[in-house]
């Protein structure tokens, strides 16, 4: 047993130092408290779906979230959404379709299994209409970058005047947590920007914390099953491991009584 | 003391493989499971297709979930011939009142139900359709009538958004 | 091999044994003698089979929806990751069933360089290991590419462009490599193939590996040689089934908490970012297994010198049963070596803690220095270490240290003189 305890201690040495080591850069981020990252964590519905009030009329108008599709909206463990609230928002939308029996190509409102609509043909319209920066694709954006969620809600509320000595040019702003601290993105959220549905006041850290749980959820679909599957795996193997433990101690005590 | 032990050895010995068992077939599951159609493309359910040009006795064929769908529009020769057939005379008995909901279309899974082919228009012993692979004759009401299929062929889920757009699914 | 004749007792299964002898390979399985005083760093030649077997049944089935190319490779594993049933669940069993294995595999090989079991006569099975290390490599390496993000991409290119530090030919052979002028689709395509294939070469291997095991058999924690089958051995079936089971379930808790809890921590966020061949990432660090070789390449400040000193660093490990001269096999009767052995343990993990550092100022001092203790511990001090050390009394019989503390020996030792 006593070699047992050691492997166990030297499997989280060299996890604990791995994840370190990949967290090398120590930034403070701004804290808040996230309704999904403990082992048994949800997403906040309320949160998810005023999240997607916020992309839809903030975020989307420059930055594609390419690989989500409308039908996700009412899909469980997402914003949950009704069937009918969804097909609403995917018909306000239009896709280019076809080609129809005369071979051409024509627009109708988008459906159900319609990936949500990009603001953009492609990568280099987006770069000449942003000042030759691309706004990232936002589907898998909060996996994306190291300090994760964390990273992305301190960047929508680190935007600071600069201070004197560093030199901005036009149409580049200071971000404290932005690398190297220059952005090409103006301050999205302010107060108020929007008016939310469910009437809870848009202040600026509600908008990023909305906003910020709507990209994880983008960027992980299936994190709650995921936890939930994940506490049922390790309870079961927990209890075979006791079992097969006894089995062991039964079977090998026939050759030391031997001995 | 020492007859209770064998006991107790076989339960844990048996509770051990069957919980062991119970996680295999967990494990297992997903494996198969991930084969099955995913999530998009279950998404995929309905086409729909403008009919407005259509002449009587036309066909066209479209494409719904990679199958092919024949949609008919027909004269009344045709549903008079369908629904004068005797259910007596049926391998598969359906009436074609029950088959083609307004009688002038005929909107039907072109696909043979004797092993997948798909069978041609206009063509075989019954005014219907012949499927080339094994023999198989269908009606004007794409039921089966001689040959191999056990079945008439299928009707998919459709219905009339307007009087010129189908929606299939 | 056959220790004992076995007989089928059904006429069926006799007849069946007399064509391909089936079940007298399952019966020298199950029957093989195995030293009882296996520790549970034993465990892990059981794990890693698990390990393997792991990757090759999920890669399958992951490889049913991946597309390999450029342009939908990226789309196609969030496609696994948002639609497929479980596809989530296959792909970050797989992507984490990488690092298990690496460091189940390292486990593995430092409880050999500790109980000595390179030694004579299990060299062959010692090679056989080293070869299995360096395919896990190549297929963890194209592996990692598969996705197509930022990381892949750029990984790719720096690797394969370790190839070009050859004289004269380097170029040709990068570009053979790549089939094209940079990291391509064609790059693509064929890493995939060779993704598929290496696992079942490695399978090949560890089925030689354990012949191999089987023909000697099992080194143990005394490392004296025992005498099979005796009061010093049990049956592998039940007796190392179990206890490898027991072993295995610790390991896939742990497994599991990984795939359910914190899935892409040990991978790296800019994975998930698709390829782009115009920027490079800020900070381009390959998957933890590979570091230690990665500071031994990068403290070399001459290219074909640093390709040639990390190869090095992997082969030196093959030629090993010969550079370690002692005769003792296990550490635990070799005080000198055992204090040697952790400070390389100590080194290895220093040269992890370098290659994911900048290579700049005090970490290249370090990997430097760490360098070069990893060639002296190998090609220096193990050579010396056996002609100069005193090394402990081996015991006659496995049982005794084994029992030696515990309440029960002195009456064992008592039954055994009356014997």
């Amino acid at each position: 047993m006593n070699n047992i305890f050691k492997i166990i201690y030297l499997i989280i040495f060299i996890i604990t130092g791995t994840i370190q080591v990949n967290s090398a850069e120590k930034i403070d981020y701004l804290k808040t408290d996230w309704s999904f990252k403990s082992l048994f964590g949800k997403f906040d519905r309320a949160s998810l779906q005023r999240g997607y009030q916020v992309y839809k009329e903030v975020c989307a108008s420059c930055h594609s979230m390419k690989y989500v599709s409308f039908r996700n909206l009412s899909e469980p463990g997402g914003p949950e959404f009704t069937e009918e609230q969804v097909k609403a928002i995917a018909a306000s939308y239009e896709v280019n379709d076809g080609p129809n029996s005369e071979g051409e190509m024509f627009l109708r409102p988008a459906k159900l299994s319609d990936k949500f609509v990009m603001p953009y043909e492609n990568v280099k319209a987006a770069q000449a209409a942003n000042g030759g920066a691309y706004p990232p694709d936002m589907s898998v954006l909060a996996k994306a970058r190291s300090g994760g969620v964390d990273y992305i809600y301190s960047l929508l509320l680190g935007y600071e005047d600069a201070p004197s000595d560093v030199k901005l040019d036009d149409g580049v702003y200071y971000n404290k947590f932005m690398y190297g601290n220059k952005i090409k993105m103006a301050e999205p959220i302010t107060d108020d920007l929007i008016e939310y549905g469910d009437g809870t006041p848009a202040t600026k850290e509600q908008m990023a914390k909305d906003v910020t749980t709507f990209l994880m959820w983008a960027a992980e679909p299936h994190l709650e099953s995921r936890h939930k599957m994940g506490f049922k795996a390790i309870l079961y193997l927990i209890i075979l491991t006791v079992l097969v433990y006894f089995s062991m101690k039964k079977i090998w005590s026939r050759i030391e009584s031997e001995v | 003391m020492s007859d209770k032990k064998p006991e107790r050895r076989e339960f844990l010995f048996t509770a051990s493989y069957a919980v062991g068992a119970v996680g295999v077939g967990a494990v297992v599951w997903p494996l198969i499971d991930q084969m099955n159609p995913d999530a998009s493309v279950k998404a995929l359910a309905s086409t729909e297709v403008d009919v407005s040009t259509m002449e009587p006795g036309k066909t066209i064929t479209v494409l719904w979930r990679g199958k092919p769908v024949f949609i008919k529009r027909r004269t009344s020769e045709e549903i008079a011939e369908a629904r004068a057939v005797k259910m007596e005379d049926l391998k598969d008995p359906q009436k074609d009142e029950d088959r083609a909901k307004n009688p002038e279309w005929l909107v039907m899974v072109g696909v043979c139900t004797h092993l997948g082919c798909v069978p041609l228009n206009d063509k075989g012993d019954y005014n219907g359709w012949f499927c080339p692979c094994h023999g198989s004759h269908y009606d004007t009401s794409g039921r089966i009538r001689k040959g191999p299929a056990p079945t008439n062929m299928e009707i998919p889920k459709y219905e009339f958004v307007n009087s010129n757009t189908i929606k299939i699914g | 091999m056959s220790d004992h004749e076995y007989t089928p007792k059904s006429k069926f299964g006799k007849w069946f044994n007399d064509r391909l002898p089936l079940l007298s390979l399952a019966s020298h399985l199950t029957d093989y003698p195995t030293p009882k005083n296996l520790n549970y760093w034993w465990t892990f030649g059981g794990i890693l089979t698990f390990c393997l077997i792991t990757q090759i049944v999920t890669g399958l089935t992951l490889a049913m929806h991946y597309i390999a190319h450029a342009d939908m490779a990226f789309e196609s594993v969030e496609h696994i990751m948002r639609d497929v049933n479980y596809g989530w669940l296959i792909r970050y069993i797989h992507a984490n069933g990488a690092s298990m294995f690496f460091l189940a595999v390292y486990i593995h090989i430092f409880r050999s360089l500790f109980y000595g079991s390179y030694k004579s006569p299990r060299e062959i099975i010692w090679i056989l290991g080293i070869i299995i290390y360096l395919l896990m490599m190549a297929a963890a390496f194209m592996g990692y590419v598969l996705p197509w993000g930022q990381m892949s991409f750029w990984g790719a290119t720096v690797i394969t462009n370790l190839f070009s530090a050859i004289p004269l030919v380097g170029e040709g052979i990068v570009n053979w490599l790549w089939g094209g002028y940079s990291v391509d689709n064609p790059t693509l395509t064929r890493f995939f193939t060779l993704h598929y294939l290496i696992p079942f070469l490695i399978l090949g291997l560890v089925v030689l590996h354990i012949w191999a095991l089987h023909v000697p058999g099992n080194n143990n924690p005394v490392g004296i040689d025992i005498k099979k089958p005796s009061k010093d051995t049990v049956p592998f079936h039940p007796y190392i089934v179990i206890k490898d089971g027991f072993a295995l379930l610790m390991f896939m808790i742990v497994f599991a908490f990984f795939v359910f809890y914190t899935p892409n921590i040990l991978g790296h966020a800019d994975n998930y970012i698709e390829a782009n061949p115009l920027v490079t990432p800020a900070h381009i660090v390959p998957e933890w297994y590979l570091l230690p070789f990665y500071a031994i390449l990068r403290s070399v400040p001459d290219k074909l010198l640093g390709v040639i000193a990390m190869l090095s660093a992997i082969l030196i490990l093959a030629a090993l049963p010969w550079l370690d001269t002692s005769k003792i096999r296990s550490a635990v009767f070799r005080p000198l070596y055992k204090q040697f052995y952790w400070i390389l343990v100590a080194d290895v993990l220093i040269l992890g803690y370098v290659g994911a550092m900048p290579a700049e100022g005090l970490y290249l001092l370090i990997a430097r220095v760490a360098t070069g203790y990893y060639f002296i511990h190998f090609l220096v001090v193990l050579p010396i270490l056996g002609f100069k050390e005193k090394t402990m009394p081996l015991p006659l019989s496995i049982t005794e240290p084994v029992l030696g503390g515990s309440p029960m020996a002195s009456a064992v030792k008592k039954k055994e003189s009356l014997n």
